[in-house]
């Protein structure tokens, strides 16, 4: 069981290794220039993976939140809360390199357009998530707790897009998905994909098997407390 | 008895604050007649929400002082109940403070007094702040820090809710037709409907002990 696991990590860490060299060599490499916008541009093959792992982090926690809720399995929680933790590395990355791109090509840092003003409510929300949790009086309502953001965080993010979208709008929208890429960039952008998505299970399966076998640990811990109790009071 | 007197304490307590934060935007904005369409939106609902997060930080703050959390969960009803009962308490309380808040804003911004179609907006983001604002009021009251956890939990998910009443708002201030400010109408309908379900539906798993 345990062999397998390592086996399984080890794999993990293989694969996500090699696909972030490869995205490494295309994006500063391979890939050519874009025109219009010059070498900054190359922050974009970073950029929209980290937003799309992002997403995926907390759909991945709304799941399992439901499932904890449901079912009440401890693992269940430990991959939500994992997730969680890092979707914010993935959220905080997002708002760092949107600026940065933004800045040379729209002239601002921040705008209080659909997208950014959606990523800093997501992010926003999901620091309550972590707040939540270590604010709880117990681990167990903390994970309860958690999984009741987890659930109303995830659906109010498209309620959160849409209203800031028909507030207003700059974004760049359309480019991936009306072909106006051209195909080195489209290769480029998917291996990126790949790779953090990659690294994005590395990450949360790492994490929630720290916080399984912290669970265990707590668990072992007040056991032998209490038997130590039980022995003290025999003699 | 007690309990009622209470209410109406924190009732006006809330309503001075929300009238406080009304008069310091006026003084950080420094407010000019033409300006004033601009920002008034922005003032009542950042008055409002304010005074929302105090009053719903009050929610179950009784039952926890005198520890009858416990005695209310023992009640044989559904857990939903008690969610809409407190819905309806503090809907009630948070509406109050509204009808007495927004007339004096009118006027204290010269702003013209009889709005029906402000009520109705009104109205309908009470719904969804209540509706979040219960739910995460029985998060809150059961962590350590809980008057900070609120805010934090509340804000972030109140979003759309706020950004849709200021834009109805501004709508309605310009004397602008129903039709001007329906699609913001059906956000706060859209919301208020998702977040009375959601929150029903996971309150039980909230208090549970």
């Amino acid at each position: 069981m345990k062999s397998r696991h390592i086996l399984r990590d080890n794999i993990l860490f293989g694969l996500g290794f090699a696909l972030m060299i490869a995205a490494l060599y295309m994006v500063f490499v391979y890939v050519p220039t874009e025109k219009e916008t010059g070498i900054v541009q190359r922050i974009f093959y970073f950029h929209v993976p980290v937003a799309w792992v992002c997403f995926l982090a907390f759909f991945i926690t709304f799941i399992f939140s439901i499932l904890y809720l449901w079912k009440r399995a401890t693992k269940w929680d430990a991959i939500a809360h994992a997730s969680a933790e890092v979707g914010i590395i993935f959220a905080t990355l997002v708002l760092i390199t949107g600026p940065i791109w933004a800045k040379p090509v729209w002239g601002i840092w921040w705008t209080w357009d659909a997208r950014l003003t959606t990523s800093l409510v997501l992010w926003l929300i999901y620091v309550a998530y972590l707040l939540v949790r270590s604010f709880a009086t117990e681990p167990e309502r903390g994970a309860r707790f958690g999984a009741v953001v987890g659930i109303v965080g995830f659906i109010d993010v498209p309620v959160v897009f849409l209203t800031v979208n028909l507030w207003r709008t700059q974004h760049p929208t359309t480019m991936i998905f009306e072909g106006g890429l051209a195909t080195p960039m489209l290769m480029t952008l998917l291996v990126c994909i790949i790779a953090f998505t990659v690294l994005y299970v590395l990450l949360t399966v790492q994490s929630a098997n720290l916080k399984s076998m912290e669970t265990e640990i707590k668990r072992l811990k007040s056991a032998q407390a209490e038997q130590e109790d039980i022995d003290l009071w025999r003699t | 008895m007690l309990t009622e007197l209470r209410t109406k304490e924190v009732v006006i307590s809330v309503l001075v604050f929300a009238l406080l934060v009304v008069v310091i935007f006026n003084f950080a904005f420094s407010t000019r007649a033409d300006e004033t369409e601009l920002v008034a939106p922005g003032i009542l609902w950042t008055a409002l929400t304010f005074g929302g997060v105090l009053g719903f930080n009050r929610i179950f703050a009784v039952e926890k002082e005198n520890s009858r959390l416990e005695g209310l969960m023992l009640c044989p009803v559904d857990r939903a109940v008690v969610y809409w009962g407190k819905l309806v308490g503090s809907f009630t309380f948070i509406l109050a403070v509204a009808v007495v808040i927004t007339p004096v804003f009118l006027v204290l911004f010269n702003l013209p007094l009889f709005l029906p179609k402000l009520a109705l907006i009104i109205v309908l983001a009470i719904i969804g702040f209540t509706a979040v604002g219960t739910l995460f009021s029985a998060v809150a009251i059961n962590t350590r820090a809980r008057d900070i956890m609120l805010p934090i939990l509340f804000l972030p998910v109140a979003v759309p809710v706020i950004v849709a009443a200021v834009k109805a708002t501004a709508l309605v201030l310009a004397g602008r037709p129903w039709g001007d400010m329906s699609i913001w109408l059906q956000i706060m309908i859209a919301f208020d409907i998702i977040y009375l379900v959601v929150a029903t539906l996971v309150f039980e798993f909230v208090v549970e002990e």
